[in-house]
């Protein structure tokens, strides 16, 4: 348990240990260190910035989202008040066409009527005319007013 | 020792107390701890320099996963308690860190497996070394332990010499560090004017501040060893009460985790400190 040369062996050892350290060991294993944190510290600056980006685009398209069902609303709406005015129009138009159909059908049958009693009277005048015949047939010779009926049937 | 290799408890704690030595009076080398340290020393900067050398900046392995953990976490308690730039603190902490705690380690080896080891070889490889107490009958683990090469022991802080040269490295350091940062005049005013700013009490400031100045290198390394070598003597006295030895090893060796650990990082701390406490001026 004396002090010898060992404690200069020692001191020695420990002198290329430290100085061997110095040169080879702690530089690039703490290059090592330091870059990787630089690294990570990039990384995490990187994805905050990407975050903030996503957070806008999705805060975009909500407002664009937004904005088309707004128009979409706007869209219906209209196609709605169009489509009630067609409606509307065609029904005054269905309306107006059924007014003048019924409007012909009865000129039609009152020409139809005029007609008939037109007819009418032309062969009431016709059976007025024979039954008077018939009558002064019985009454007068027939002989001498045969000319008549002659006539009358020529006539007929 | 008897000629049957029976140990008795006084000769197996002084053979586990002994270093393996080679030389003559105060150029003794003790083999085993030097060699046991530079062996851990050069595993150490062998292990992250390799690490070193691949290191990627992308996604790191396991291995260097752990390696630069504790890298940062020397460079962490360095960057907390020493404010000045400097190239060289960093890697000594790392390094008195992880090589103090390598050695510090070492403890956690049964204490007879390294002895034993070295006896076996050196029975086999070297066998005219033998010390010959123990008769060529006896056993070959007695034969073993009777070898000189069984001095081995694993764990080199347990040795002074170990523990005493590092934190005269630090000592270097400190006076460095001081005259660096203060300037020769600066250091030698610091140590004669403080704490009594008075140009009659430098004497008195002088042998005040030296007892400071010395007692850190001597508390650096006493601290160290004397907490390794308490604790191995533990392990020893453990290893001769027999079966119930087993339990007993086990519960301090995993107290001893904790001083193997705690030793490194107060010793790597207070170097820390000390050359703070140098390069700060006043």
């Amino acid at each position: 348990m004396d002090i010898n040369a060992t404690l200069l062996g020692l001191m020695i050892a420990f002198v290329v240990f430290v100085l061997f350290c110095m040169k080879f060991v702690w530089p690039p294993l703490n290059n090592a260190i330091e870059e990787r944190q630089k690294k990570i510290a990039d990384g995490l600056a990187a994805s905050e910035l990407a975050e903030k980006d996503l957070e806008q685009a999705r805060k975009q398209a909500d407002d664009e989202l937004k904005a088309a069902k707004l128009e979409a609303a706007t869209l219906i709406d209209q196609a709605k008040k169009r489509a009630a005015k067609l409606v509307e129009e065609e029904t005054q138009r269905g309306h107006a066409e059924r007014e003048k159909i019924i409007a012909s059908g009865y000129a039609e049958v009152e020409a139809e009527r005029n007609r008939v009693r037109e007819e009418l009277r032309k062969q009431l005048g016709v059976l007025a005319i024979a039954g008077a015949s018939k009558i002064i047939e019985r009454e007068v010779d027939a002989q001498k007013q045969s000319d008549i009926v002659e006539k009358l049937v020529a006539e007929l | 020792m008897a000629a049957d290799g029976k140990m008795t408890p006084t000769e197996y704690i002084s053979h586990h107390l002994q270093n393996a030595q080679i030389g003559e009076g105060f150029w003794t080398v003790n083999v085993d701890s030097l060699g046991m340290a530079i062996v851990l020393g050069t595993f150490f900067v062998w292990l992250f320099a390799y690490v070193g050398r691949k290191a990627t900046t992308g996604v790191p392995g396991k291995l260097q996963c752990f390696i630069e953990m504790v890298v940062e976490f020397v460079d962490t308690s360095v960057k907390e308690t020493f404010h000045a730039k400097s190239k060289l603190i960093a890697p000594l902490a790392l390094t008195i860190f992880v090589w103090i705690f390598l050695m510090n380690l070492m403890k956690l080896i049964p204490i007879d497996f390294f002895p034993l080891f070295w006896g076996l070889l050196g029975i086999t490889v070297a066998s005219g070394l033998g010390k010959g107490e123990v008769s060529e009958g006896a056993g070959v683990i007695a034969r073993a332990m009777d070898h000189p090469w069984s001095y081995m022991k694993a764990a080199p802080t347990t040795d002074l010499n170990v523990t005493l040269g590092l934190a005269l490295g630090v000592f270097v350091l400190i006076i460095f560090y001081s005259v660096k940062h203060k300037g020769l005049g600066g250091f030698v005013k610091e140590l004669t004017f403080t704490p009594f700013n008075h140009w009659a009490l430098i004497p008195f400031n002088l042998v005040l501040e030296l007892v400071t100045l010395i007692a850190k290198p001597i508390s650096l390394s006493l601290r160290l060893f004397g907490n390794l070598y308490a604790g191995e003597l533990i392990f020893i006295l453990i290893a001769m009460i027999g079966l119930f030895q087993l339990p007993l090893h086990f519960a301090w060796a995993v107290f001893h985790i904790l001083v193997i650990i705690l030793q490194a990082f107060i010793f790597m701390m207070l170097t820390i400190v000390y050359l703070s406490m140098a390069s700060e001026k006043h």
